[in-house]
This record gives C-alpha cells, structure tokens and sequence, in this order.
C-alpha cells in the first residue's frame, strides 16, 4: 500500500482541516460571534488581525478556524449518513435481488436524475435553514454512487468461493453481509466517501451562500462567502479567505480519494497495470 | 430415533430449469450414512456429485431444484425445516469443503477470525474464548505455530496450509457429517496425500461420517468403506471400495477400475487420476434413453436404448444397475 505524493498533500491539507476544526477555540483569537467591536472594522490583513476584519469588526482569521468546526460537520456527517445508505441499499439490493432490486434501481435513477444539489434546495426550503436541515437535505441526496458501486461491487463478489463457502458454513444473510461483502468492497468505498466529502462542503458553501444553510452571524465557510459578497472590491479579503478555506479543503479531499483509489480500488489498479 | 441413519438420501430427483430447458440433472439417487461412516461418490465431470451434495445442505438455487425424492438427516426431512433451521444445521452438524482452497477463504480476514467466527455463531462462544478455540483448532490440523499463523491472512499461506485452515473451519464445531468435494484436486500430489491422510484421521478420532466426492476412484477407495458410482445423474452401482476393485459388476465401473494405475501403485493416492473411457459424459440435455452409458458401452445391447435399468442386489448391500452386469 503506497500513496502518491498528491495523495499525501491531499491527506495532509484535510489533516490540518480536521486539526483547525478540532481547536478552533484554541486557535481563535476572538470570540467568532460575540468579538464585534466596531473600532475595528474592516481592517485590512495584518499582523494583529491576520485575515483582516469585516464591517462589525470581527476578527476573519477566528471566523474561518470557527466554520471550519460547521464546514466539516457538515461534509463529514453527511457524506457519512450518505455512505450508509448507498452502502445499505446497494448491497441489500444486488444481495436478495427480485423486486427490492428493482426498487433500489429505479430511486438510484431517480436520484441520478435530479441535480443533489437542486433536490438539496428543495429539503432545505421545507425544513428551513439551520445545521440540522443542512444535515438531511445533504445527507439524503447524495447516495447514488455509493448505491452503484455497492451493487455493482455485491454482484461480482456474490459469486466468489468465500461466498458461497460461507453459505455452506450456516452463516445467516447479515453476517455474510458484514463479514464476506462489505470488507472487500470497502476500498471504492472509501473512495467515492472521500470524494463525496469535498463535495458536501462545497454544497455546504453553495446552500449556505444563497441563505438557505448556516445563517449569519454563525461563521461558515458559506455563510461568510454570503455576507461579504457586497464587499468584494472594498474588501476582498472578506472573500478571500473562507474561499481559499473551502478550496484547499475540498482540493485535499479530491487529491486523498483520487489518491486513495489508486491504492484501494481494484479496477483502478488493474487498468494501470 | 434409533435405527435412522445419520443421512439417507431417497430417490433423489435434481431438476435444472432455466426457462430454455427442463431436464433432470440428477434422478433416483439414494444412498444412506451411517455415523462414523465413510461414502464415497465417484464419476465424471458433470455428472452431478457435487450438486447433490448441495442438496444434503439445503443448498441448491435457481435454475436448479429438488425436484423428488427426500433427504432424511437423523431422520428429519432437511426440505422440511425452517431456513433458520438449516442454517443451524450447516456448518455444525454437516460441515464442507472444497476443491478451491484458494477462493474458499475471505481473503481480508485474518484465517483465525474466520475459524473463531464458527464458534461464534453456532456454540454462541464470546469472541474471546473462541479465539483461543480457534488456536486449538489450527493445531488440530497440525498448523505449526498456531498462535502466530492465526493473525495470517489466507494470501501469506500456501494451498496446502489453507486447505488445512478449511478443514479446521469445517471440523470446527464438530460435525456429524464431513462433507468433501474434490478436496485436494487444486493441490500438489505431496500435499495431497497428506492432506487426505489429515482428513481421515480427523475424522476417524472424531467419529466424523465422512461423504468423499471425487472423480478419481483410487483416492475414494482410498478413504471410503463403500462407494457409490455416478454415471450422467445416476447411481450405476454401489459396493464396498475392496469389492468395487476386485469385481466392479458395472461396466462403467469396470472401466474406472481398468483406467487406474495397477495395484500397488494405487497407494500413490491421488496420482491416478481417470484415464478418459472411450467417448464422453453426453451433455444435461441430450442424456441417452435406456441406460445413459449406452453409446459407451462394448456390452450393450437393443434393452439397453430403450429400457432404463433395474436395481439389481448383490451381495453385501451392493448394488448395480445394469442389463448384462458382470
Ligand atoms: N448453477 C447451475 N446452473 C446450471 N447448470 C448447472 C448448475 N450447477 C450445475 N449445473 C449442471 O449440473 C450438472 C451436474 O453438475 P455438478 O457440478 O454436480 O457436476 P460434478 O459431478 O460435481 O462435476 P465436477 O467433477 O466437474 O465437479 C452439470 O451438467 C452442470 O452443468
Ligand atoms: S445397461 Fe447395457 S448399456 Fe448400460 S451399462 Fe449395462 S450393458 Fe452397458
Ligand atoms: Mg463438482
């Protein structure tokens, strides 16, 4: 097992995502809320206040190590309850096949269908904004590459000598689930998990910008993106350093999976061998 | 239950049913166990060993079916019980294994997970006595280093050494009945002889029926008291091994015996492997009426096209199913 150099950039920019998020109030220099002190506005980058401030006088470098702490809830959580199940239906479904099978099939088509993104907008304009709504609407809409590759990945490995030898051995459907499928296929997995983890926080940052997630004053990568689009030319460093937060976190994520896949995706290595 | 055997199979009827045909793949097979006692089942490729041994186990899926006949396990209809019921059966009273020591094992588990896994699930052991059982279990089947070999994962060991790591699943909860399929086919003469010597003495300590499926007569004969010769999904005959060898009634038989190296040699186990019997196993579908051996048999005659064979009793409970048997 040897990951790519970008692999380890990659692993190493999400690292220090997931370090930032854990300390952020450790790291933070003020309060991300409660720190406005209208001396202050927008100054801005600098050495007192590294990331500048914005028109309330906040500090932006304690606002970005905070929504770090929200961004990465998000992305995490979500592309967790969406790994679950796309891995749950896909592997059930290929597993028993009949109608189940057909069932599975026709609401992974009808995910692929509609843009997640679009169908995330529209959860999120019923429940109404808020870091849970977030979570659903995110973690509801994005399975479907995880249900395709569990399937496809069940429907190879259903046939193998494991497989039937454990059928032989008196193992009940669940326990050949858990024990014979889902460790061999949890390598594509991880990947597409991975992958898909990137794009929850960008979805995080698009839901968040049109006011649909995370709202004001609660920092976000997102929400802050949102507030300082009137500022653009006075201030830019209002959206420039969320931005760059959100680009170096999803690019570490794109370069781990990609590199992850490299390693741990069967079909991937064979077609370089 | 006193006189019932440990299985008993009766006119056992297989169908295969994949919408473009319906033929029967196996028909009138019956055979009994007793405990402790080893069968063995001979005959070509094809000729419906193996998926009759699925049968015992409850195991056969579309496109094939039981189709007739019963399979008595302590004399309870295996058809009868529930599917949680079979599964307890399996693996922990009838227990199996394979030609393919290479792909019957869960290649990203460690071998002593997946032997500690059988005590688990059917001894309702804690994961940490059946770790320690599952140590014993690889010593049983004289895996040198047991304690270090059960953290291996199937590709860091050799055929032979996975092959014992199978048995050692297989024997792991004690089974009446061991069933084995071309055990040792996949693997090097050396090793096969040892493997099967294995086997044997396992079972023999144990009290372990045994049911030995192969092509190669010699290694059955071998291992078996009685054998049971498969010819395109029937039973042609069935004697004890020694009177198999000196005085196969069927002419099939005659030309399994006549294929293998002489005797003496035929303690090279395994080595002899089925010389072809002129011609070939007539394919599922277009199996001869009358006796199916018809087309390769110097003996036949008009009776043999068209009328299927009766049983007929030998001596010591054997039996051929013959017209003009020796
Ligand atoms: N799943 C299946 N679908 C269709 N036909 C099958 C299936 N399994 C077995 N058969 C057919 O049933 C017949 C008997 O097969 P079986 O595997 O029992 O043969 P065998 O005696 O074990 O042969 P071998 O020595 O090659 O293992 C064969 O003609 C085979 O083609
Ligand atoms: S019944 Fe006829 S064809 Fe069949 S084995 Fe006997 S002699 Fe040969
Ligand atoms: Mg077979």
């Amino acid at each position: 097992m040897k990951l790519g150099t970008s692999a380890i950039i990659g692993g190493m920019l999400f690292a220090l995502a997931i370090f930032v998020g854990l300390f952020a109030p450790w790291l933070a220099h003020t309060d991300p809320v409660m720190g406005a002190n209208l001396m202050n506005a927008e100054e801005p980058p600098s050495w007192i206040w590294w990331f500048g401030t914005d028109a309330q006088g906040r500090d932006i470098y304690s606002r970005v190590v905070h929504g770090a702490r929200i961004s990465l809830t998000v992305g995490i959580v979500s592309q967790l309850v969406n790994s679950v199940i796309g891995v749950t239906l896909g592997l059930t479904a290929a597993y028993w096949g009949g109608w189940w099978d057909d069932f599975v099939n026709g609401l992974t088509n009808l995910m692929l269908a509609i843009p997640s993104l679009i169908f995330a907008l529209a959860i999120m304009a019923v429940l109404g904004p808020g870091l849970t709504s977030l979570l659903i609407a995110l973690g509801l809409t994005n399975w479907s590459f995880t249900c395709r590759i569990a399937r496809a990945s069940t429907l190879s490995l259903k046939s193998q000598g494991y497989v039937q030898a454990a059928r032989v051995l008196g193992y009940g459907d669940l326990r050949i689930m858990i024990t014979q499928l889902l460790p061999n296929m949890i390598g594509p997995i991880i990947v597409i998990g991975t992958l898909g983890m990137g794009g929850a926080v960008l979805a995080e940052a698009s839901l968040s910008f049109l006011g649909l997630g995370i709202r004001p004053p609660y920092p976000s990568w997102g929400s802050m993106l949102s507030e300082a689009r009137d500022q653009i030319t006075t201030a830019p460093w209002l959206s420039v350093f969320p931005g760059l937060a959100i680009f170096l976190t999803v690019l570490g994520l794109n370069l781990l999976g990609d590199g992850l896949r490299d390693v741990l995706d069967p079909q991937s290595r064979s077609r370089r061998t | 239950m006193t006189a019932a055997s440990l299985i008993e199979v009766e006119d056992l009827r297989i169908d295969l049913d994949d919408g473009a045909r319906h033929v029967a793949a196996v028909e009138g097979v019956s055979f009994r166990i007793d405990r402790g006692e080893t069968f063995g089942l001979v005959g070509e490729s094809g000729c419906g060993k193996s998926i009759t041994a699925l049968a015992l186990i409850g195991l056969l899926r579309r496109p094939l079916s039981i189709a007739a006949g019963a399979i008595r396990f302590e004399g309870r209809e295996i058809q009868g019980l529930s599917a949680a019921e079979q599964r307890a059966l399996r693996g922990n009273r009838i227990a199996m294994i394979f030609q393919e020591p290479m792909t019957a094992l869960n290649p990203v588990s460690p071998v002593g997970r997946q032997i500690a896994e059988m005590f688990v699930l059917h001894k309702g052991k804690s994961w940490r006595e059946a770790n320690q059982l599952a140590v014993e279990a690889l010593a049983n089947v004289r895996v040198p280093a047991p304690e270090r070999r059960v953290k291996d994962y199937p590709h860091q060991l050799s055929g032979g050494m996975r092959q014992r790591v199978m048995i050692a699943i297989a024997l792991a909860c004690d089974p009446d009945l061991l069933i084995a399929d071309e055990p040792t086919t996949a693997l090097d003469v050396t090793v096969q002889a040892e493997i099967i010597e294995l086997l044997r003495n396992l079972c023999a300590e144990r009290g372990t029926a045994i049911l030995m499926i192969s092509h190669d007569l010699g290694l059955v004969a071998n291992v078996c008291r009685r054998v049971g010769v498969m010819y395109a999904g029937r039973i042609v005959e069935e004697r004890g091994s020694d009177d198999i060898f000196r005085a196969g009634a069927h002419p099939y038989t005659q030309g399994l015996v006549d294929s293998l190296p002489r005797l003496g040699s035929r303690a090279a186990l395994g080595r002899s492997r089925l010389r072809e019997i002129a011609g070939v196993v007539p394919a599922i579908a277009d199996f001869p009426s009358g006796c199916r051996f018809n087309p390769r048999c110097a003996r036949a005659t008009e009776i043999c096209r068209t009328t299927v064979p009766e049983t007929t009793w030998l001596g010591a409970g054997g039996l051929v199913r013959c017209h003009h048997h020796a």
